[in-house]
């Protein structure tokens, strides 16, 4: 009888995160109609219904105008919502036995957790990119170039926040739809980031929004447009909020692969 | 009830594909696996028998590395089971989940290949799973059978050294139960070591190099198919003795187990006619009985003779 070649056998590098599996992971993402609609569909709509209007379209808001102004809110929204479904799938993957599946293969769970982000994301990324590619063709959003850009890419890494959360979440709630439980807790959030309509100064909903996850984020990706002076609270808002999820998803994660 | 060791061959460490010693594992009172030793060398096919909540799945994922011992070592290949599994040196089918409704069956071979430095193409493994024409179905949207070819597909890709098979033929007729076994003796053949739980006594009888049977957490009878139905057969003599003495009793020429019930005793035997002819002239036995225990009974029976009997509750 033959005995088969231990010596042979290497590990993957990269501890087996490989651009394959981040293709079909998104895949699998776009296969989702409600991620889709939630998502992708949702900000876009939420953009043509309350950013076009005449209004909006001719108010000013520091270098731009109003419709700027709520489409940088509906794509920030996009984005947190997209990276906190992209986090929460561990949740459908455990309940499934995928992930216990994946324990039996050479994937690490650090490369596992990359894989989420990754996912995630890019799923953020895809949020922003269909709302500002809606506000070019519309016409109406107007501010220049680099407020475009800069305002995309501090709500896309800002959103990194929320994939954390969506991943603490996914390891801390049993079920298969996690984001149905998310889905209100998020737009309560919105509410009190100022996404949905600006918060008056100093008042006590704004006295007490400025703890909540998404006000920094809002704030800061508004920057570029409003030209308002970075506060110090808002940058202190996202860091602590992402410490806190991390910190989370991080001990469920232990709590989950110890029991298993 | 006496325990019964048949094999105790020592596997050298080349040649060893899994090795537990003085395992034990403990979820909070309740001791799942008690002081287990388990020898097994690469190419065997053995299976693993016992009742429900016998250990089996505890000491399963104790292989995998997807849980530790509370106490003794377990090795596979010769290393820690973590690690042979970051080699791609074993892999394992169960019986249910472990695959994504959402991603269609090549998706899904092609993922978990990815994972791997190197794996037969994928094409092949579809084709010799026999699953090749619904490549492009959604697992969510096939039936049982195809979803378990699914999965052994995703285990035979890294070619594994150690195949872990938790009830592998379920669900399957008779004749696709015959190809796989086949299959599964022929990549034995090349050096493959497979463990199987299975409830199929018959299955075990026909297709395992080796029975391995375990009962509350310990092994209760290890040896050869050949072996362990010599234990699982022949009949047991009922007797009523008073003041039975059981090391007079066991020392009866052929009889291999005893069991006393106050004045009742229950000996069991090949040769129940010679223990009989020995009861009588010998002793001042009366009341003699003399029954076959059934393939299942017999289990029952070197399993602790467990209130369990249902056919499925032996595995």
């Amino acid at each position: 009888m033959s005995t088969i070649d231990l010596s042979a056998r290497r590990t993957p590098p990269l501890g087996g995160f490989n651009a394959t599996i981040l293709g079909l992971e998104l895949r699998r993402m776009l296969r989702n109609r409600r991620t889709v609609i939630f998502t992708l569909v949702m900000p876009v709509a939420l953009f043509l219904i309350i950013g076009l209007n005449s209004k909006y379209v001719h108010e000013s808001a520091g270098r731009g105008n109003v419709s700027a102004y709520v489409m940088i809110s509906m794509a920030v929204y996009g984005a947190v919502l997209a990276t906190t479904s992209g986090g929460a799938m561990v949740s459908l993957e455990r309940a499934l036995g995928w992930s216990r599946q994946l324990r039996l293969t050479p994937l690490s769970s650090t490369a596992y957790i990359a894989l989420r982000m990754a996912v995630a994301l890019s799923l953020g990324l895809a949020s922003i990119l269909v709302v500002y590619a809606v506000g070019i063709a519309t016409g109406k959003a107007s501010m220049p170039l680099w407020v475009w850009i800069t305002t995309a890419a501090i709500g896309w890494v800002g959103s990194l926040v929320f994939a954390a959360f969506g991943l603490f979440m996914g390891y801390l709630l049993p079920s298969e739809n996690v984001m149905q439980i998310l889905g209100p807790v998020m737009a309560g959030l919105a509410a009190l980031g100022g996404l949905w309509f600006p918060l008056e100064d100093g008042s006590t909903i704004q006295q007490i929004a400025q703890f909540t996850p998404m006000y920094g984020l809002a704030e800061l990706a508004r920057v570029p447009l409003t030209g308002a002076t970075v506060e110090i609270g808002w940058v202190v808002n996202i860091l602590a909020w992402l410490v806190i999820f991390v910190v989370g998803a991080a001990w469920r994660f232990r709590k989950d692969t110890a029991r298993v | 009830m006496e325990q019964t060791q048949l094999v105790a061959a020592p596997a050298d460490a080349a040649t060893s594909s899994i090795s537990l010693r003085g395992v034990s594992k403990a979820f909070g009172p309740v001791r799942a696996v008690r002081d287990l030793d388990l020898e097994i060398r690469q190419g065997e096919v053995v299976a693993f028998l016992g009742p429900n909540g016998a250990g089996k799945t505890s000491t399963i994922d104790m292989i995998l590395g997807l849980s530790r011992p509370s106490a003794g070592t377990v090795q596979v290949l010769g290393m820690a089971p973590h690690e042979a599994i970051r080699h791609g040196l074993v892999a394992a089918v169960m019986q249910t989940g472990g695959l994504l409704k959402d991603l269609t069956v090549a998706e899904t071979v092609a993922y978990t290949a990815s994972l791997y430095p190197t794996t037969a193409p994928v094409a092949d493994v579809l084709r010799r799973a026999g699953i090749a024409e619904i490549g492009d179905r959604l697992v969510g949207k096939c039936s049982g059978g195809e979803q378990q070819r699914l999965r052994f597909a995703m285990a035979l890709l890294p070619d594994p050294a150690l195949l872990l098979l938790d009830e592998p033929t379920t669900g399957m007729d008779v004749e696709g139960r015959r190809a796989f076994w086949t299959a599964i003796r022929s990549d034995a053949q090349r050096g493959r070591t497979v463990l199987f739980a299975t409830h199929y006594l018959e299955e075990a009888d026909a297709y395992a190099d080796r029975i391995v049977l375990v009962s509350k957490g310990r092994v209760v009878a290890d040896g050869s198919a050949a072996e362990v139905k010599k234990l699982a057969s022949g009949r047991t003599v009922r007797a009523t003795i008073p003041d039975p003495d059981e090391q007079a009793l066991k020392a009866i020429p052929l009889v291999d187990a005893v069991e006393i019930r106050g004045d009742s005793v229950l000996l069991h035997s090949h040769d129940t006619d010679e223990v009989a002819r020995h009861l009588l002239t010998r002793t001042d036995a009366r009341d003699l009985e003399i029954t076959s225990r059934g393939l299942e009974d017999a289990f029952l029976a070197l399993t602790g003779g467990e209130p369990v009997a249902t056919t499925g509750a032996l595995a």
